[in-house]
């Protein structure tokens, strides 16, 4: 019986993982992958609650959810694409004109 | 009409503004037009203020206008609103209407100044303030007003800041006023927090006044000292009167409105409004009248000697503000506005007198080179010497009857001490403004050829007020003078204000029997007593400078003699007992190094912001050399190091990596959950 | 099933918005027609807005619309002024600062309006969808605006910095957002508050936390504020202003709504979180705001500074702190705004970023010296400008609701911020000019912000009363 604790233990593991690839990873394109993942994570979670609520929300926040984290991938590569042609580079570490 | 009250004030701060803002485009004429139409306008307004309110039966002559609501906190409040009755009409009639007469004047004794859009909107904005103060029904806006006055006090005796005299004298009148405000500040913040423990949250008069019996009278006592404090300093009382003189540096009509006739009886006009306060503490009313006398001899004494016609009138204003306090401290508190009304005229009326003289000598302030000037000078020296006749307590003159009363008040009260030192010091008045009057008007002329060749009397633009003013010098005092039928009408009018306090009340309650069947033989007496003193003291002072009076004289009775004879006196005098000196080693002195070591603390500050890097260099030099020396500013010192260091440390979190910034976030999250699922 | 006139579909409470979705479009669209002067765009979008003011002020309905996913109340509506205010601002700036940067596009102008009209569906939102929706359409025309000028490599970095930033706050934001619903089973906020109850579980507590970290993300508190002293430097000055302004004031309004609505049962618990927090923002703002150099830095850790300050209004939960923190965003759009046009007026691509650059600027411009001094006093909070009767007012509220220690490291920390604002002030009129460094003139778009912006700072310092009563009464619904 797989029960609502599976699910979410999923979630959290894949946020986990997203989160750490933000972290951890150098390449913009990863990080940016990774951060879809922590989307999805959430995705899977707020279905299993609203599986085991028996209530329509969580799944029609997960649609919006899809269609936001869509938008906000064209504006990130959009975003990335202006800083490879500006630095010629795709690592984040090498980004650090501004600090302090 | 009453509800209008609040375009009073308004119409000068617009001048102001439209003088400040465009004054520098509009031409010389649209600027004094400006100026003077919107105190014409204001003064127009405050006569029938002053009509309707007599209008009204005598109970309900106190009306509270609200404007807007300025602050709400909780239950803590502050309005401004402007209360009108007997005594903020008077003040606003004496405001507007002297304020508007000199006014006038200025447009033709600054016309040749080049800043001449700027004088006007200082002035005006002094008005604003000025009436801010005199009708604020709370204290915050009597606050507002007392500090704006100052300001513009400030400003105005800065005028000409390219003279160093005259940014000093500002400058030094601002320091001297920031001491007594910081009393005034400290009476304010008593008397609200003391309230606010008996459930009070507001610092409206009517609520103050008629909660004050509530309170516990030693506290009163020491609210009534710190506001006093205020006073000393704002209307110039001894020991702090030291920036008057100086304040002379400023324009002459200037010294007239702020220096003589509004903005120093402020501190009068205080204890008059706080009389609920002061009557509940009577020994602070003792240490008034006391310092009100002292100062009022102190500074007669040294105003006999001044050769600066403009000092012998400072002196003499902060003499005659003694008076004032005399009288208020006393509990005669109708007595103080009274000579504080009839002071405004004739001291205005000098003010201006001496600005026609010294315009007429091409800035020539000294009187031993004057002399003679009546011949030049004819309305001006008519209108002076009437200022000076009132001054000096001649009937029937204005000031006869307020100095009078004021000296009745005192002995009938068996302050006998007091009105012995009021009665020498209008004998020195009556002295040395006639010795002012002849060395100025008649005799020879002692100036140079260039000067003399330039002497001609004030256009009617200036002398028209003096003549005003004169007129109003002779016949101020009908309102006061106590022989009608039923008593002085100043007295009714202001009694309803004036006598919260239980001895006030029984001083001026009985105004209708009680003082008409007083001012009997005795008063008689005393009065020919006090015109007796005025008289002696303008003949001796004619038998030393009158020229056709002088042959007359003993041979030992002349200036250069009197100044031998007497001369450790006569030094004393002349170098006004020293204050100054002595404030310079005492206090300025010893200020000014620590304002040095806490300019180089400051460099130290600033230069340590932009150069963080060298913290650590300087905050070890620091502790070495300065420590165990200035610990006090070693304390704040370490504070900043402390703040700059931590702040170089903490700017390196921002490492500029991506990576970091999400790495110090997550830690975050971690350290809140973490935190919130434990604790 | 639900009836459909159950669900209140009302278009009249959205109005603002559809009009405003309405405007950006035809930006969108004139922006094919009009090939050289793109600051048309500018001026169609500033008359759009101002004609919009009176339709948002009034749009005001007691009841939830759309089946409770929209609540248009009179603090929905006092926002979307605000928001309305900053937007026309930040437009007429831009108009001569794009040209200043060489930037010649207008898609500029309609991704501001875009970015408006998330900040007025998050104050109106009364859904943690809607709400997450308005958030995001805000956040990503921010990512677009803040790298917008693709030729800078500071604006393109500050863009990817942001984007990712904002990208994982969003992800934690929306995992919060999973557990109140999985703790609650509504996503509704009174809802969620209905069913809740007060019963405490640990899903709740996980959902709050996360929350609060999404927010704090969004106003710049510590330690989720790494974001700003980068983007606030990269981004084009404009842009940095709404930032400040808009973005942070949506986010408090999302914010409170949230919390005072959904949450008010667990004030203990989010107090606590908001208590440290805030705490920790007004210190760590106003310290590293002393080091630094750059001024518009210093302005961004003055803007963590004070959002320091606004969470403690927040904080304080009552009609008189809930107030206090929509009078101080009222109050912060018009002193910050009136700061950043000035520092967008001296900035271009070599100059005017160092607080040195301002050396004597007093002696050469006098009026905008002025200014610039009556804003960072402001900011600073001296009488008797705005910022001195906000402050006044969130403190107070504080140390009625006995948060004592709270309110005394908030007026430490003023004190400490008139350090660094005063420095400005040292620099320009007690310096001597540096001689390289020119402020150019101020054309009259910048002339009518400053004088506006200088206006309302003096304005809302000297006669605050009716702005008040209204932020007070904009928060009772919320109280209920």
């Amino acid at each position: 019986m797989i029960t609502l604790y599976h699910y979410l233990f999923l979630s959290f593991i894949l946020f986990l993982i997203g989160v750490a690839g933000v972290l951890l990873r150098r390449n913009i394109i990863i990080v940016l992958m990774s951060l879809e993942l922590i989307f999805n994570s959430v995705n899977i979670s707020l279905a299993a609650f609203s599986y085991y609520l028996q209530t329509l929300t969580g799944t029609v926040f997960v649609v919006f959810n899809i269609t936001v984290a869509a938008a906000e991938v064209a504006i990130g590569l959009a975003i990335l694409v202006a800083v490879f042609r500006r630095r010629q580079t795709v690592y984040v570490d090498e980004l650090d004109e501004m600090r302090g | 009409m009453i509800q209008l009250v609040w375009l009073i004030p308004l119409l000068p701060l617009i001048g102001a503004i439209i003088n400040g803002v465009a004054g520098s485009r509009m031409g010389k004429k649209a600027v004094g037009l400006v100026a003077c139409l919107s105190m014409a306008a204001a003064f127009l307004i405050s006569v029938s203020i002053f009509f309707s309110l007599i209008a009204l039966p005598e109970e309900a002559r106190s009306i509270e206008v609200g404007v807007f609501n300025w602050i709400t906190s909780g239950s803590f409040q502050i309005d401004i609103s402007f209360l009108v009755d007997p005594l903020s009409t008077l003040m606003i009639l004496v405001v507007t209407g002297v304020g508007f007469l000199i006014h006038v004047y200025s447009a033709g004794y600054m016309h040749h100044d080049k800043s001449y859009w700027r004088y006007f909107s200082y002035l005006n904005l002094f008005v604003f303030f000025m009436l801010m103060l005199v009708l604020g029904s709370n204290y915050l806006v009597m606050f507002l007003g007392w500090e704006g006055v100052g300001l513009c006090s400030y400003l105005l005796i800065g005028f000409w800041y390219e003279k160093k005299s005259a940014s000093d004298a500002g400058k030094k009148a601002f320091v001297v006023n920031r001491i007594g405000d910081f009393g005034f500040i400290l009476g304010l913040f008593l008397l609200f927090w003391t309230l606010s423990s008996h459930g009070i949250h507001s610092l409206s008069y009517k609520t103050v006044f008629a909660s004050v019996h509530e309170l516990d009278p030693k506290v009163v006592t020491a609210i009534a000292a710190l506001l006093f404090v205020g006073a000393i300093g704002k209307s110039a009382q001894f020991p702090l009167y030291v920036w008057l003189p100086d304040a002379m540096e400023g324009p002459t009509p200037v010294s007239a409105l702020i220096h003589a006739a509004t903005m120093v009886t402020a501190g009068v006009y205080m204890v008059a409004r706080n009389n609920a306060l002061y009557s509940m503490a009577p020994e602070v009313g003792q240490v008034v009248a006391s310092i009100g006398i002292f100062t009022a001899l102190f500074a007669a004494s040294i105003g006999l000697v001044q050769d600066d016609i403009k000092k012998v009138l400072a002196y003499s204003t902060v003499s005659q503000l003694g008076y004032m306090f005399a009288a208020v401290g006393l509990g005669a508190y109708v007595a103080g506005v009274f000579h504080l009304m009839t002071h405004a005229f004739f001291k205005g009326l000098l003010f201006l007198g001496s600005g026609s003289v010294i315009h007429a000598m091409s800035g020539e302030q000294d009187m031993k080179k004057m002399g003679g000037l009546h011949r030049h000078l004819k309305t001006t020296s008519i209108t002076f010497t009437i200022g000076a006749l009132a001054i000096a307590g001649i009937p029937p003159l204005s000031g006869f009857w307020s100095k009078d009363e004021i000296l009745w008040e005192a002995f009938s009260k068996g302050h006998l001490v007091i009105w012995a030192v009021g009665l020498l010091t209008a004998f020195m008045t009556a002295f040395y403004m006639f010795r002012q009057v002849f060395l100025t008007f008649s005799g020879e002329c002692r100036a140079d050829e260039h000067t003399k060749h330039h002497i001609h009397e004030s256009p009617a633009i200036m002398t028209v007020p003096l003549m005003i003013l004169a007129f109003l010098a002779i016949v101020g005092g009908v309102v006061g003078i106590p022989f009608f039928e039923g008593g002085s009408k100043l007295h009714h009018f202001l009694s309803p204000v004036l006598s919260h306090g239980s001895h006030a009340a029984a001083a001026v309650e009985g105004a209708g029997e009680a003082v008409a069947e007083a001012h009997s033989s005795l008063e008689f007496i005393l009065m020919g007593v006090s015109v007796g003193a005025g008289v002696l003291g303008i003949f001796l002072a004619g038998l030393m400078y009158f020229p056709p009076l002088k042959s007359f004289a003993p041979s030992f009775w002349t200036a250069e003699n009197m100044a031998g004879t007497f001369s450790p006196l006569h030094k004393l005098l002349y170098n006004k007992y020293y204050v100054d000196e002595i404030y310079d080693a005492v206090i300025v002195n010893p200020i000014k190094r620590l304002c040095g070591w806490c300019l180089s603390f400051d460099l130290g500050v600033i230069d340590g912001i932009v150069n963080s890097a060298a913290w650590i260099t300087r905050f070890i030099s620091w502790v070495s050399h300065k420590f165990d020396i200035y610990v006090v500013d070693g304390l704040v010192n370490s504070m900043a190091t402390l703040v700059n260091f931590n702040s170089s440390i903490w700017r390196r979190m921002q490492t500029g990596y991506l990576q970091n910034y999400a790495f110090i976030f997550v830690l975050g999250v971690l350290i809140v959950l973490v935190r919130v699922l434990l604790g | 099933m639900i009836p459909l006139s159950s669900l209140n579909i009302s278009f009249a409470s959205i109005m603002p918005e559809m009009l405003l979705t309405g405007l950006a479009l035809l930006v969108l669209v004139l922006d094919l027609f009009i090939r050289e002067e793109k600051s048309v765009l500018g001026y169609v979008s500033v008359i759009g807005l101002i004609a919009l003011i009176p339709v948002s002020a009034r749009t005001i309905e007691a009841k939830a619309s759309f089946g409770g996913m929209v609540m248009a109340d009179e603090f929905a509506a006092y926002f979307n002024v605000i928001f309305i205010i900053a937007a026309i601002f930040t437009i007429l700036i831009s108009m001569d600062y794009l040209k200043k940067m060489n930037v010649r596009r207008g898609e500029y102008y309609h991704i501001i309006l875009f970015s408006t009209v998330g900040m007025m569906v998050m104050a109106s939102a009364n859904d943690l969808v809607t709400l997450y929706v308005g958030l995001e359409l805000m956040a990503m025309s921010f990512y677009i605006l803040v790298a917008y000028r693709i030729a800078s490599a500071r604006s393109v970095e500050g863009g990817l910095k942001y984007f990712v930033l904002g990208a994982l706050s969003s992800g934690i934001l929306l995992y919060g957002i999973s557990f109140t619903y999985g703790a609650s089973g509504s996503t509704n906020l009174s809802e969620i508050a209905r069913q809740l109850g007060g019963f405490q579980n640990p899903f709740l507590i996980l959902g709050i936390v996360l929350i609060t970290v999404g927010f704090g993300f969004k106003v710049a508190a510590f330690p989720f504020h790494v974001w700003t002293p980068d983007v606030y430097e990269g981004a084009p000055t404009p842009v940095t202003a709404l930032l400040s302004i808009g973005s942070k004031a949506a986010s408090f309004a999302a914010f409170m709504r949230v919390f005072m609505v959904a949450f008010p049962a667990f004030h203990a618990q989010w107090g606590e979180i908001l208590w440290m927090l805030s705490a920790a923002t007004m210190i760590f703002g106003s310290v590293v705001a002393i080091a630094q150099k750059n001024i518009v830095r210093m302005l961004a850790y003055s803007s963590i500074a004070h959002a320091g300050i606004i969470m403690m209004g927040l904080l304080v939960y009552n009609d008189l702190g809930a107030g206090g923190v929509l009078y101080y965003l009222l109050v912060y759009a018009f002193m910050n705004m009136g700061a950043f046009a000035i520092v967008a007026l001296f900035r271009n691509d070599r100059i005017g970023e160092s607080i040195s650059d301002y050396s004597g600027l007093a002696s050469r411009r006098p009026v905008l010296s002025f200014l610039m001094a009556l804003f960072l006093l402001s900011l600073a909070g001296i009488p008797p400008t705005g910022g001195f009767a906000a402050k006044f007012f969130v403190f107070s509220a504080a140390i009625d609701a006995r948060y004592y220690w709270l309110a005394a490291i908030g007026v430490v920390t003023t004190a400490i911020s008139l350090f660094f604002y005063a420095k400005v002030i040292f620099y320009m009129y007690m310096r001597e000019p540096d001689g390289e460094a020119v402020m150019p003139e101020s054309g009259v778009l910048y002339n009518v912000v400053l004088l506006v912006t200088a206006f309302g700072t003096v304005f809302l310092g000297i006669y605050p009363t009716p702005f008040i009563d209204m932020a007070i009464k904009a928060v009772k619904p919320l109280l209920m």
